[in-house]
């Protein structure tokens, strides 16, 4: 069997220490070793966005990253994105405005979509489709998703 | 006043709570990763399992050596046909009463034969996933290849190679009836056919006749969330199977009959639900889990990957069509003729029975007749597909109704209302309408601005199309209630929540018992926790366990009515529940809110719960209608959507935003299904593009915001008058884009995908 490797990291705010397989992605090691099974698999080929965290800021589809990758970097996760009193606007946008069904791809698109507002509050419907072409939905026909974002960019920019 | 007396509709436009907009009791769970889907379950001791799958589409298996595979380090049990009581002895005999479950067995894992490239053979349960994987490679198979068919057409003709040396014809002409065998041997497992009138005579009164041929492709429902189950088999011989599926009653009873034990012995966990659209109605992998849990006595899960969702589970059908209709001068049609030939897949049971019903279901046609093929070819088991066969039809009828329309000089959805069926005329399988929205539907579309307003441009072209449903419903939904002492309330059903179903249901209970959204705790629970309830499929949990959940509401009034007699000393006959208040017929003064009574049960008799349950179905016959504007670049043949309206007959939207949300998603997959959607099948039947990069499905940036138009024509079946809602959205797109396309290039489209390829194509022929 493979030997494992130690990994230091920061996942939502907390410093992290993990043993993972060198073949093993951050989405296996955040769903089966750390049990954050809050990043959902879709594909498992970075064509569904259901497993997008950021690192460092930036936007990965965590099944195409090591976990070894996650060496000295700050992870985000959908875990990460409330604050323990209350919902980050993009969350409660979407709860508002009823832009999710089954919801398998909705951690996914919240992590997208806080990204993008966090740089361009004012991001308009093009730009925000544009952005969140790497997350498929199946369920929603992508307008009440735009509509949310589009608020939530609305509660941002108000501060 | 929001009184609900009996089964009867009352004033669909006064409700407190139906027709608002609540947030989801499961929302804040799922937008922040706490939900817990099927894959998310972890268990102590865990295995994983891997599933190992025919690169052959038609191939005798001759031997299986799993010795080196065993003997990896890591490796704790394989799992093959054999151990299937069910599969023991015998292969697939079609005459037998178990030939259904037989038949999901032997596709779930092969015995003697594979039908199809990605039919399982075995699954491997190892330490983690990579070692199952790794064990894979390991087993030897050895093959004997035999020849593939995989056209429907040719799949019919008599000489063509065999899936299922004892399959004969069954003839029906009721979709769900028993049928009769014609013992005619071959690929055609049935025929289903619908007659009225006289063919001939219809069309010699008919001044133009437009008959044309349709083929489409095989697609899939395409869910994010691959299929995955985990089982626990327990010492005492209890099963337990945390599982992601639409029926978690329909999966406790396929899996305890494929392993020969009584249902009662297992548990089926419904998790959260990842999208289904009708594909995780049936099993797959639960009972390779228990079986693999059973021979280690540990936890065993499989997840299934992108792959392996596309190759190994049920998409719906390609298929073959013709369509023939005729109409007089002033726009009567006189005669229909519908042929439909659907695949299969490796085992029979395609929707073509759906496509038969659903085809001419918005037109009254006195002489008709519609003959459905389910043919087997060597393809995936096809499954269940959001208004299973009945898109399909609709892509064979409505560019027919639109070429009729076309040479009539006729406007389509002029056409379409003289043609509009009402009360008590009969759909194509003869059964009677109730009153329903058909023409209110298509009145509503030709009245839009989208239909009415201007469009400019070269290669620009604006299409119509509706589609018909009838939604059955009624395989049975339970409902209970427990009153808290705060009057709050928690109901629990065991409807699996596809799309925000919890809170469609718990808003009916909350206006029965005149309480509001957020009294309410709905929660979704296991097979054990509640009655039987079917699977979340037909369109029917909004409707069949919102009306379980109505009757459990009113048993919960006769009971606090019994408590508020006893407080007040009356006779409970004298207690009346207007408005969520109990008041005393006999002093006025005495009134009690549902709160303040629920407040009191402890010292009247002790808790409230009530159960109820309900079969009586008819979710109901619908109109969905979709106007469509495209751009077609004739360079290269791609077809962009500029403006897209959908419109539906709801009965009655419980919670509009969700009602909305179904006509969007339905859009987006027919528009998927339209435009370049397809298993691009070689030649020896391996899907060529079996991920999400190359069956590509829309994204965000390929579609315009989709709008909607609810129309309300109350059901007389459902006490706020609802219909289902989740299907009949997917009928027409296909066809409004054909019909787009048509009147911006001039060309009628006759196949799926409107690929840029096959756009391209059609241009060139069209020259
Ligand atoms: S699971 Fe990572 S992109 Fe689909
Ligand atoms: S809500 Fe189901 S995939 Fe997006």
């Amino acid at each position: 069997m493979a030997d494992k490797i130690h990994v230091q990291s920061n996942i939502n705010g907390y410093d992290v220490d993990f043993l993972c397989e060198s073949r093993q992605s951050l989405l296996e090691v955040l769903r089966d070793v750390l049990n954050l099974t809050g990043s959902k698999e879709g594909c498992n080929d970075g064509n569904c966005g259901a497993c997008t965290v950021t690192m460092d800021g930036r936007i990965v589809e965590s099944c195409c990253i090591l976990g070894v990758e996650a060496e000295g970097k700050e992870i985000i996760t959908i875990e990460g994105v409330a604050s323990a009193d209350s919902l980050h606007p993009v969350q409660q946008a979407f709860l508002e405005e009823a832009a999710l069904q089954c919801g398998i791809c909705t951690p996914g698109f919240i992590v997208s979509a806080k990204n993008l507002l966090e740089r361009e509050p004012d991001a308009d419907e093009e730009r925000i489709r544009f952005w969140l072409a790497g997350n498929l939905c199946r369920c929603t026909g992508y307008d009440k998703i735009v509509r949310a974002v589009l608020k939530a960019g609305e509660v941002m920019r108000k501060g | 006043m929001a009184t609900v007396t009996g089964q009867e509709v009352v004033d669909p436009g006064e409700y407190k709570i139906i027709g608002t907009r609540p947030v989801r009791h499961d929302g804040v769970d799922k937008v922040t990763g706490r939900a817990k889907y099927g894959a998310d379950v972890q268990l102590a001791g865990m295995l994983h399992g891997k599933i190992l799958r025919s690169p052959h589409a038609h191939a005798k298996i001759l031997s299986i050596d799993t010795s080196k595979a065993v003997a990896l380090p890591g490796v704790k049990a394989i799992v093959t046909s054999a151990d299937f009581p069910i599969l023991k002895d015998q292969s697939l005999d079609f005459g037998e009463t178990q030939g259904n479950i037989r038949m999901l067995a032997e596709n779930i894992l092969a015995n003697q034969k594979v039908l199809y490239k990605g039919h399982a053979i075995l699954a491997i349960a190892a330490t983690d996933q990579h070692i199952a994987e790794e064990a894979l490679d390991l087993v030897d198979v050895k093959y004997e290849q035999l020849t593939p068919i995989f056209d429907v057409k040719e799949a019919m003709s008599k000489d063509a190679p065999v899936l299922h040396e004892n399959l004969t014809t069954i003839f029906r002409v009721d979709r769900f009836g028993k049928g009769e065998d014609t013992g005619v041997k071959g690929n055609v497992a049935g025929l289903i056919q619908f007659k009225r009138g006289d063919l001939d005579e219809g069309f010699s009164k008919s001044d133009i006749v437009v008959e044309r041929e349709f083929t489409t492709q095989t697609v899939h429902q395409g869910y994010i969330e691959p299929h995955t189950s985990t089982g626990q088999w327990s010492q005492d011989g209890h099963l337990t199977i945390w599982t992601s599926t639409q029926g978690s009653f329909v999966i406790r009873g396929a899996t305890a009959a494929i392993l020969g034990i009584p249902e009662s012995m297992v548990k089926v966990i419904p998790m959260e639900i990842g999208g289904g659209f009708g594909g995780k109605t049936i099993t797959y992998l639960d009972p390779l889990v228990a079986i693999l849990s059973r021979k280690t006595g540990r936890p065993v899960k499989i997840t299934m990957t992108r792959k392996e969702v596309f190759e190994g589970t049920g998409p719906t059908s390609g298929t073959y069509m013709r369509c023939k209709m005729g109409a007089t001068k002033d726009g009567k049609i006189t005669a229909g003729e519908l042929y439909l030939a659907y695949e299969a897949g490796a085992f029979p049971g395609s929707p073509v029975g759906g496509g038969a019903m659903s085809g001419f279901g918005p037109y009254k046609i006195d002489n008709l007749q519609v003959d459905g093929y389910d043919v087997v070819v060597n393809k995936q088991k096809t499954a269940a597909y959001r208004a299973p066969g009945q898109p399909q039809a609709a892509f064979a009828v409505e560019p027919v109704i639109d070429e009729l329309a076309e040479k009539l000089g006729m406007d389509p959805m002029d056409f379409r209302i003289i043609n509009s069926v009402h009360e008590g005329d009969r759909a194509p399988s003869g059964v009677p309408h109730l009153k329903w929205g058909c023409e209110e539907v298509e009145q509503a579309m030709r009245d839009h601005p989208h239909y009415n307003e201007k469009l400019d441009g070269p290669n620009r072209g604006r299409g119509v199309a509706v589609g018909y449903r009838l939604n059955a419903g009624g395989s049975g939904s339970s409902a209970t209630i427990n009153v808290n002492s705060n009057g709050t309330i928690n109901l629990i059903t065991g409807s699996v929540d596809i799309g925000g179903t919890r809170t469609a249901v718990a808003m009916q209970a909350a206006e029965v018992l005149g309480i509001s959204i957020d009294d309410v705790n709905p929660t979704v629970v296991d097979t054990d926790a509640v009655g039987w309830t079917g699977a979340t499929g037909g369109s029917r949990i909004a409707f069949d366990t919102g009306r379980a959940a109505i009757l459990a509401s009113y048993q919960v009034i006769t009971e606090m009515s019994e408590r508020a007699a006893l407080l007040w000393d009356v006779d409970p006959s004298d207690i009346v529940f207007e408005d969520g208040i109990f008041v005393s017929n006999k002093n006025t003064e005495d009134t009690m809110s549902f709160k303040e009574l629920a407040s009191k049960l402890m010292g009247t008799g002790g808790p409230v719960t009530c159960s109820s349950s309900d079969t009586q179905g008819g979710v109901g016959a619908q109109l969905a209608g979709h106007i469509v504007d495209v751009e077609v670049d004739p360079e290269t043949g791609k077809v962009d959507l500029l403006k897209y309206t959908t419109f539906i007959d709801a009965g009655k939207a419980a919670h509009p935003s969700y009602v909305e949300g179904q006509m969007q998603g339905g859009a987006l997959q027919g528009i998927g299904w339209a435009l370049n959607e397809e298993y691009f099948f070689t030649e020896d039947g391996t899907m060529a593009n079996a991920s999400f990069l190359d069956y590509r499905m829309p994204t965000s940036l390929d579609l315009p915001m989709i709008d909607t138009v609810i129309i309300e024509v109350p059901n007389a079946r459902h006490p706020f008058g609802l219909r289902g809602v989740g299907e009949t959205v997917l009928i027409p797109p296909m066809a409004a884009i054909a019909n787009a396309i048509h009147d911006a290039i001039g060309v009628r489209m006759d196949r799926l995908p409107m690929s840029p390829g096959a756009i391209l194509e059609a241009l060139r022929d069209n020259k």
